[in-house]
């Protein structure tokens, strides 16, 4: 089974993180580039059905030439190839662009199932999922807390409000996971030491087949109007107990969907 | 911790950052509790083992990393900085590896090591015994050759890692012609007549078990003797020299550990209208600590690199020991001070810097056995 994660870049949300004033992009350059924490897990999930299952596993990245840290670690943990979509035309591409140049990069790799994080830590999204499996024109089966593959098949359980549902699916597919689904590994010093020498292959927008009217902050369907720093914390909801303050504190939690 | 550190090669700067990965996600943060409630943290050691950190500095046709000393120990000094229950027991695993890798038959390294060194299983050092300690070459404990191997019968003291190890490397006695008379033996921890007693109550490194570890007839086959008979003293003395500078890097990473609190916690605390580190008295007692650091580390670096470039270490080895633990001892006891009243209690991890500051002194041959070391290597 030939599996693609798609990985990307974000930068630490341990750092401060800031947009340019200039085209109002993400300042990449502003802090540590770092792997979105959900795509470690993807990477993990095709790991454990590539074991399982046999296969091979390919990253794919698209962003910046300093991604290639990323595309490093996610080979370190275990995948066998990578490829490394990096264009200057890519820049500033919203979710649209994203999923057009993606899909296209994903055909050319050929795929039985492509794995994502369900959301990233930067622009969150949390529609990449869908978008590339509508281009792709495959079943999505997004926020997984557990797969299995069988024969051309595909099921997980789907998190929801509620618990979760139970999905299944013909492959090929696009699957996005959430963390509940398996632990990451570290990387082992031999894996580090191996992902060096794996295969990174450079795609730019003409390598992959890729429209570039439809990628880009130019052609972006949306547009980043405006921004502002976080508002600090506001004041949390104060319940005054009259003889109902349980009954009053349960709803409050019932409405933000604690209990 | 984030010392600026001059690596040989650049594959070792991507060792120490995951080491420090594990360190601040794996290590670290149960220190503390696991450290109150006397808990050994097996499962750390595991995570080290897959991440391939517990065969450093072996080769790699046998499973190792065949990563320098220099190397192998800047990645102890991490750990111990993290949790010197953790970093000084991957040195004394390694330190158990070291007579199968360096004394070995080919076909003991073929047969023993890729286990030893792959990440599952972990070593214990059996030297010491209740009556025998710096004067090692007195143990008693007998292996005594039969038909079809040894039987052997005896007390081990101080074992780090009794109970909980999977192989037990021991010396033990098959003459009676004193250091000569000593052969040294791999013993999976699954030998019948092997047992250990109750881990030792210890005033530091609780997460880390001590233990006696009896030998009751023990039958163990040939092939579980390194090296020749009576050569066994000369293996132990070559390994501890390994294992010295383990212990000076356990050293030099508590004693920075201590050091980066005790600095951080001067520059939040104010008196008098100042932060403490404003204060010459004080700021004085951190530059004197952060110079002696500095130097201890030099040291075992430099012993380090002679024994990397296959020079004699053995001299270097006991000065890196002797200074690195002195200056543990009184730089924990300075971050104390530093922390005043908070230092002394548990809510800071200072106090447990000292406590296990002291062990270091201790083990591996006292600072007394050191001088030692380093006084015969002058009169000769
Ligand atoms: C602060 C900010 C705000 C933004 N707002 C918008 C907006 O409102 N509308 C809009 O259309 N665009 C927006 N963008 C642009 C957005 O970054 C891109 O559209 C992006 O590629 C969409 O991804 P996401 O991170 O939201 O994807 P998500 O759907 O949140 O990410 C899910 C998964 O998709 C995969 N993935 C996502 N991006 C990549 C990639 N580059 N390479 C490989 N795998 C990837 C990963 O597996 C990831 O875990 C914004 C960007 C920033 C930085
Ligand atoms: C936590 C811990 C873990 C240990 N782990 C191990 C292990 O894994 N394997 C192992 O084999 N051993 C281990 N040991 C044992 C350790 O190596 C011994 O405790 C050490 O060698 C000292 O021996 P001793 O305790 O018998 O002290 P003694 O030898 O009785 O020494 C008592 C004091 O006398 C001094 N002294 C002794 N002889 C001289 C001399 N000639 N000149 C001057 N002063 C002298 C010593 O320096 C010391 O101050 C461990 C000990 C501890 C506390």
């Amino acid at each position: 089974m030939n599996i693609v994660v798609c990985v990307k870049q974000v930068p630490d949300t341990a750092t401060e993180r800031k947009l340019r004033s200039d085209d109002k992009t993400l300042d990449r350059d502003a802090a540590d580039g770092v792997i979105n924490e959900l795509c470690e897990y993807a990477v993990e999930e095709a790991l454990l059905l590539k074991e399982a299952h046999g296969g091979e596993v390919t990253v794919l990245t698209m962003g910046p030439d300093k991604a290639s840290d990323t595309i490093r670690k996610a080979l370190a943990m275990g995948a066998d190839k990578a490829v490394h979509l990096v264009d200057d035309a890519l820049h500033g591409s919203d979710a649209l662009g994203t999923s057009h140049a993606m899909a296209q990069a994903l055909k050319k790799i050929g795929f039985d199932l492509v794995i994502l994080g369900s959301e990233s830590t930067d622009a969150r999204t949390g529609v990449l999922a869908a978008m590339l499996a509508e281009r792709l024109g495959v079943p999505q089966l997004t926020f997984a807390k557990k797969v299995e593959v069988g024969k051309g098949t595909i099921t997980v359980q789907r998190v929801t409000d509620y618990g979760y549902d139970k999905v299944e699916a013909s492959l090929p597919a696009v699957v996005s996971v959430v963390e509940k689904i398996n632990e990451p590994r570290y990387p082992s010093f031999k894996g580090i030491m191996a992902a060096k020498k794996k295969p990174v292959e450079k795609l730019g927008v003409a390598d992959a087949g890729i429209d570039a009217s439809q990628v880009g902050l130019a052609n972006s369907w949306s547009e980043v109007v405006d921004f502002a720093a976080a508002p600090p914390r506001a004041a949390g909801t104060i319940v005054k107990d009259e003889g109902d303050g349980g009954a009053k504190a349960a709803e409050f939690l019932a409405s933000k969907k604690f209990v | 911790m984030s010392v600026e550190r001059v690596l040989p090669r650049p594959e070792a700067h991507d060792l120490m950052d995951l080491v420090r990965d594990l360190v601040g996600k794996e290590v670290a943060p149960r220190a503390s509790a696991d450290e109150s409630a006397g808990r050994f943290p097996r499962e750390v050691f595991t995570t080290l083992g897959r991440a391939g950190l517990l065969g450093l500095p072996y080769p790699e046709e046998h499973g190792g990393a065949a990563q320098p000393y220099e190397v192998y120990l800047q990645v102890i000094e991490e750990l111990a900085a993290g949790w010197l229950a953790v970093g000084l027991g991957l040195s004394v695993h390694t330190l158990s590896c070291f007579p199968v890798a360096a004394y070995g038959s080919a076909a003991q390294r073929a047969e023993l090591l890729p286990d030893m060194l792959g990440g599952e299983l972990l070593g214990a050092y059996c030297l010491s015994e209740p009556h025998s300690g710096s004067d090692a070459a007195a143990l008693t404990t007998r292996a005594v050759r039969g038909e079809d191997g040894y039987t052997v019968d005896g007390v081990k003291a101080w074992i780090t890692h009794g109970g909980v190890a999977d192989f037990y490397t021991l010396m033990a006695r098959t003459s009676d012609d004193g250091a000569r008379g000593i052969s040294c033996f791999h013993v999976p921890a699954a030998t019948p007549g092997l047992s250990s007693a109750a881990p030792e109550k210890k005033m530091g490194m609780r997460s880390s078990p001590t233990a006696q570890v009896r030998f009751d007839g023990a039958r163990l086959a040939p092939e579980a003797l390194l090296g020749a008979e009576g050569e066994g003293f000369r293996i132990a003395m070559a390994a501890l020299d390994g294992g010295r500078l383990g212990i000076a890097a356990c050293a030099v990473g508590v004693a920075q550990a201590a050091l980066d609190a005790a600095t951080a916690y001067a520059k939040e605390r104010r008196q008098f209208g100042s932060r403490l580190v404003d204060f010459q008295g004080l700021s004085f007692l951190l530059a004197d600590m952060a110079t002696q650091l500095a130097a201890a580390r030099a040291l075992y670096l430099d012993a380090a690199r002679a024994r990397d470039a296959g020079r004699p270490y053995g001299t270097q080895a006991a000065m890196a020991k002797l200074f690195a633990t002195d200056m543990c001892m009184k730089v924990t006891t300075d971050a104390v001070q530093v922390l005043g009243g908070y230092g002394y209690v548990e809510d800071f991890p200072v106090e447990r810097y000292m406590r296990e500051a002291k062990v270091l002194q201790i083990v591996e041959g006292t600072n007394q056995v050191q001088r030692l070391v380093i006084g015969r290597a002058l009169a000769r």
